[in-house]
């Protein structure tokens, strides 16, 4: 059964010309599905998150989440949600315990009652329970807000960009008890513009202009990466990437970690070793390699762009 | 309603955590009443006068010792001529000057009259205005036992005399003209109005800022009582300011309540209720704390000293101004305040207040709950 159904949603603001969230057709998440939304700032995910958290009405189209529509029916949807916006929100002049509490009680629940859906997360928290929730660090204000999000046991829980400004171990930990609630059954839906915190998810949304591009598994996305990926190193990176980039047998060079990868175009008949050569006869590059390899996430991401 | 007190108990906390907001709160007040009670006065004290008089007539020496001994005015001393008079008071050495004609006593015996010239430095229009009211008092009282000394006096076959005419001035509810009298209904009209409009509207908006609006729009709890119960502890602060300055009122100015304490209290409530309304239904329309700030600061606030009649009469302004003056509420609640507790009248004499105060309460609540969304568009 599907947990929540999107069909053909549209919202724009004001007079800008392009609608922050244009998805044609029709997309669905599972129940119990950890479905990631993957793309850039301004691509339109809190917008997303915003409709489908009853917070916005779409201009066209409709959208349910657990069978309930989410402009007629937005009371009671509200009262099955879990939502975490990407800025924190929570109550900074009130000590954590009295965060907690206080979301608790604004959904007629108890902390006692509903501390097993929290615990692995909150015993992190439990030294700071006296701590003003505005001195946290940015990982543990993170968890405070997915604890308050959880307190109700919802069955739908949306995040937005938990793990920005957060430090790596930290959304490490945060992953990890994503995938623990999605095992107890509950449907979560997380954006993130981090690539490698994709490969975590069942489902990736690639989203671009309020689009999305591609909906698929991780594993799934990267198998139907259909060109050859080329990792090039020189000792002048800065220069080898204008070189790359205007090489005819090159369709695009973006930089990724300390390499650049390079995605050659359909039908190129050249080897690694030639393109080796050339730089450095050609180009005057010292110290090249050139490596064959297979595609990320972010790989993907980077050529669909251009479809 | 376990949630609704959940909201409430997190209002409290959100004050009593800012303990610097809620000292501004509580202390504002105190020291608003002290100041404008003890330090601002619109009392005249001190008024410096000079004299220009052609004659040295003994009845007008007399009639300035008078003046002298009065506890407004300083007699500073004679000048020669008109010219030295405009340049004493230029110097600031003067506040005000009498100027008596060449046989200006003699001409006041006769059948015509006489007449003489009050001078006054009206760069303050209040005070110059009461300058004149005192001084015309002092010298009209003083001239009329003089003539009915002399024996000349104004019988009733003399009704044109100049001097013949003498106003009988009773300041009434308030015969020692203590300004304090003015002011308490006045600054409890704007710390009230401080407090409930723009407290309440500034940390509703401070939600939406913060993002915390969010998540709660995103719980069961139906947004109204969000509100709601974030006016509940400014509603207790309010009663218990309104005690406070009432306190003050009666024991540190003794001014006197001459009317009802129960009808006092309950108009205050009213326009409690209404100034909670007016901060839900500013911040239901606006979206960050300064906007807030500034509609009820602007909008609000200023208006209330203007136009309530609290500095400046609402009569003697213009006739759009005065219409204007009718939709600030704080006029209302002055007006009421003064019959109430200054003049001692019954309570159907303020009807009217209470009935627009009301109707401008019910009119803030339905536009707010009208104009406030659920949704964050």
């Amino acid at each position: 059964m599907d947990s929540i159904t999107i069909h053909n949603l549209k919202k724009s603001f004001g007079r800008h010309p392009l609608p922050a969230v244009d998805l044609e057709g029709d997309f669905a998440v599972g129940k119990g599905e950890l479905f990631g939304i993957i793309g850039p700032d301004g691509a339109g995910k809190t917008t997303l998150f915003r409709i489908l958290a009853t917070l916005i009405r779409p201009d066209e189209g409709t959208a349910t989440v657990e069978g309930l529509d989410i402009v007629r029916d937005y009371r009671t949807i509200r009262t099955i949600l879990g939502y975490m916006p990407g800025k924190f929100s929570l109550y900074s002049d009130l000590s954590v315990r009295e965060n907690l509490e206080f979301f608790a009680s604004v959904f007629g629940k108890d902390i006692d009652s509903n501390s097993d859906m929290i615990e692995n997360i909150y015993c992190r928290l439990r030294p700071f329970e006296k701590r003003k929730a505005g001195n946290l660090s940015g990982g543990m204000k993170q968890k405070l807000a997915l604890c308050c999000s959880l307190i109700h046991s919802p069955s739908v829980l949306f995040l937005d960009e938990p793990t920005t400004g957060v430090d790596p171990s930290s959304r490490r930990e945060l992953w990890e008890n994503l995938a623990e609630l999605r095992d107890r059954g509950m449907t979560i839906v997380v954006s993130t513009a981090y690539m490698d915190e994709a490969d975590r998810c069942d489902t990736v949304a690639m989203m671009k202009s309020g689009k999305f591009l591609t909906v698929d598994s991780p594993s799934d996305i990267v198998a139907q990466f259909d060109r050859r990926l080329l990792s090039v190193r020189s000792d002048d990176m800065f220069r080898l990437l204008h070189d790359l980039r205007s090489m005819e047998t090159v369709e695009k060079c973006y930089t990724f970690g300390d390499t650049h990868h390079v995605t050659l175009k359909d039908g190129a008949d050249v080897s690694v070793d030639g393109i080796a050569g050339r730089l450095g006869s050609e180009y005057g590059h010292t110290g090249v390699t050139v490596r064959e390899i297979s595609a990320s996430l972010e790989d993907c991401y980077m050529n669909l762009g251009d479809k | 309603m376990k949630e609704f007190f959940a909201f409430v108990r997190k209002e409290f906390l959100h004050i009593f955590r800012d303990r610097k907001t809620l000292l501004v709160l509580v202390g504002l007040p105190t020291v608003l009443i002290v100041l404008f009670g003890f330090a601002i006065s619109t009392e005249i004290r001190n008024v410096n006068i000079g004299l220009l008089s052609m004659d040295d007539d003994i009845s007008i020496t007399r009639l300035m010792q008078k003046i002298d001994r009065s506890e407004y005015f300083t007699y500073v001393g004679k000048y020669a001529s008109e010219a030295e008079v405009d340049e004493a008071m230029r110097r600031g050495e003067i506040d005000a000057a009498l100027i008596f004609p060449a046989g200006f006593i003699p001409a006041m015996f006769g059948a015509e009259g006489a007449e003489m010239a009050l001078v006054v430095d009206a760069t303050n229009p209040n005070n110059a205005s009461m300058e004149v009211m005192y001084l015309s008092r002092i010298v009209y009282g003083y001239f009329g036992d003089e003539m009915a000394g002399s024996g000349i006096g104004m019988p009733s076959d003399m009704p044109a005399g100049g001097a013949s005419l003498t106003p009988n001035l009773r300041m009434l509810y308030n015969p020692q003209l203590k300004s304090s009298y003015n002011f308490v209904p006045g600054i409890m009209g704007l710390i009230l109005m401080l407090i409930c409009a723009l407290m309440t509207s500034v940390s509703i908006v401070r939600e939406k800022e913060t993002g915390s609006m969010e998540v709660l729009l995103v719980s069961p709890v139906r947004p109204i009582y969000i509100v709601l119960a974030k006016m509940i502890p400014y509603f207790v602060i309010s009663c218990a300011i309104l005690l406070n300055i009432l306190l003050l009122t009666i024991f540190v100015l003794k001014v006197p309540v001459e009317g009802s304490f129960f009808w006092m209290i309950l108009v205050s409530l009213i326009y409690i209720i209404l100034s909670l309304g007016i901060g839900m239904f500013v911040s239901s329309i606006v979206k960050t704390q300064i906007i807030a700030t500034l509609i009820c600061g602007m909008i609000f606030l200023i208006p209330v000293m203007m136009f309530s009649g609290m500095l400046y009469p609402i009569e003697s302004m213009p006739v759009a101004l005065q219409w204007f003056a009718q939709v600030i509420p704080a006029k209302w609640f002055i007006e009421a305040m003064r019959k109430i507790m200054i003049e001692g009248v019954p309570v159907r004499y303020v009807t009217t207040e209470i009935l627009i105060m009301s109707g401008l309460a019910v009119l803030f609540f339905t536009a707010a709950v009208v104009k406030f969304k659920d949704r964050i568009e």
